[in-house]
């Protein structure tokens, strides 16, 4: 469980990160003086009201956005294939690809020959529970299935880091907490190290290592909290729920958030 | 219950039929200014034995064809890169203000000066009506494309432009581009009557010889064969479509 802070080497460091944006001439700042170490295999939940700049930090990670300021490093894994693969919320599967096809999307971009490609897309949908419906269209699965799918879809390139960017927030609760148990056991068999950004405190604590609580506009860290619960963890237990509290006090903390002060 | 819309197609076809028959008949006009559908069969029989029905029907599917080809093919394809550049997009805003408006037929003196009274000059003319509507059916397709579809395709590594033209943006096009494409299918039947007036040999021309000898039932019998061979296209295309559009809900 420790191994988390023991690990000398972070497979992700990102230092005094910054993003601001020019609109209309005015400059808008959407995260501000970001430091976080991620360690390999650890599961890390980032959450925040919504316009903190969640959703932001891994657009750059991803490298769909610039940042205005900081680093970001990344410690090569020589058990992945690519630095990240990134799950959305809205699953954006690919309405024209039947639901293999759209696993092997990212393989495309290797070397892999086809039969290679068809395997690995195989197993990744086994991973997620839905080998059987590999050959329907996205337009026929439900939401939760889509959401899998789309999980598959980046496990499938073996990526270091599995960027998850509130995945399961359109998802009714029943799914949504099927969904969450099911991360918690892929993450188990595949060791993979998982960022995962939600607005919802309780599914963050539930599921990750450490949650880190953003605030303010510009975003800024208010705290990084390890989740020292063993698991298997019981959903609403009184560990947790006390966890989740205190993540709660650090986001509404004004008096931390240099803007707010007059 | 499905049989329904067919059965009201039908009588409404029939009645058609049946006024546009009893029109001559019953002296309402003079049978040589609209010749009664039951007597097209004998004329058709008579330019089908001759052989001239196959020639010009042989004729304009080939401008048709042509025709489409090049206009639906140049269309498509400037369309979808100025879908895809913005500033190609600016660059040719002023340009397709400026030609756009001009009516396919008004290029014909260009055509007989350029091509000549020849196939080329019909084809020319033909492409020209078509493509417009390739062209923005295809520019609008590809500028709709949903953003978040390509930045999953720049997510999986797909950023170079030819990368995401065949991993996203065609693909999600295509119910756009062939939408654009089934109405130039239509518009280029338009297009070759109008082009063959001006001499080159095919359907239109031989309908403007026939008017011009008061053989009224010859024009019904090529403007039948136009509305069946649009007919059997378009079925054609329809099935095509289907197959390709097969992942559409």
């Amino acid at each position: 469980m420790e191994a988390v802070s023991l690990n000398p080497t972070p497979i992700i460091q990102i230092k005094g990160l910054g993003l601001a944006f020019e609109q209309d001439g005015r400059r808008t700042e959407v995260l501000r003086g970001l430091d976080l170490d991620i360690a390999a295999g650890e599961f890390v939940a980032i959450v925040g009201a919504s316009g903190v700049g969640k959703s932001t930090l891994l657009r750059v990670l991803m490298g769909l956005a610039t940042p205005t300021s900081g680093t970001v490093a990344t410690a090569p894994d020589p058990q992945a294939e690519r630095p990240m693969a990134m799950v959305f919320q809205d699953a954006r599967l690919l309405p024209w690809r039947r639901v293999l096809a759209n696993v092997m999307f990212g393989l495309e971009k290797t070397a892999l020959p086809k039969e290679a490609r068809i395997a690995r897309a195989q197993e990744a949908l086994k991973l997620v529970g839905l080998a059987e419906l590999a050959g329907r269209w996205p337009h026929q699965l439900s939401g939760g299935q889509r959401q899998r799918v789309a999980l598959a879809r980046a496990l499938a390139v073996r990526p270091a880091i599995l960027l998850m960017d509130e995945p399961f927030s359109a998802l009714d609760v029943v799914t949504r907490e099927a969904l969450q148990d099911e991360l918690v056991r892929i993450r188990a068999e595949t060791g993979r190290t998982i960022l995962f950004v939600t607005h919802d405190i309780d599914e963050a604590v539930y599921m990750a290592d450490r949650v880190v609580a953003l605030g303010g506009r510009p975003g800024v860290m208010r705290s990084a909290r390890a989740i020292d619960v063993a698991r298997p963890r019981r959903r609403g237990s009184i560990a947790l729920s006390e966890i989740a509290q205190d993540v709660r006090l650090d986001i509404t903390a004004e008096h931390r958030d240099p803007d707010f002060s007059i | 219950m499905r049989l329904r819309p067919t059965l009201y197609a039908a009588t409404g076809l029939l009645l058609f039929l049946a006024f546009w028959e009893a029109a001559p008949r019953l002296g309402l006009v003079q049978s040589s200014l609209l010749p009664p559908p039951s007597e097209l069969p004998k004329a058709f029989l008579r330019e089908f034995r001759s052989g001239l029905w196959a020639k010009y029907v042989a004729l304009s599917l080939n401008h048709y064809v042509l025709g489409f080809i090049v206009g639906a093919g140049l269309g498509t394809l400037l369309g979808v890169f100025s879908g895809m550049s913005l500033k190609l997009e600016w660059s040719l805003a002023w340009v397709v203000r400026m030609l756009r408006p001009i009516p396919n037929l008004a290029w014909a003196p260009f055509a007989i000066i350029w091509f000549g009274v020849d196939q080329a000059n019909a084809i020319f003319i033909i492409s020209i009506g078509v493509f417009w509507i390739a062209f923005f059916a295809a520019h609008g397709a590809i500028r709709s494309v949903d953003r978040d579809l390509v930045e999953v395709a720049d997510a999986f590594g797909f950023r170079s432009a030819p990368e995401r033209l065949v991993k996203v943006l065609l693909p999600a096009a295509t119910p756009g581009i062939l939408i654009g494409l089934r109405t130039a299918l239509g518009q280029a039947w338009m297009a070759v009557v109008a082009a063959e007036l001006s001499g080159v040999s095919g359907l239109g021309s031989r309908m403007m010889q026939a008017s011009s000898l008061l053989a009224t039932d010859i024009v019904v019998v090529y403007m039948l064969t136009m509305a069946a061979l649009y007919g059997i296209m378009d079925a054609g295309f329809m099935f095509a479509q289907e197959r390709l559009l097969k992942w559409k809900p």
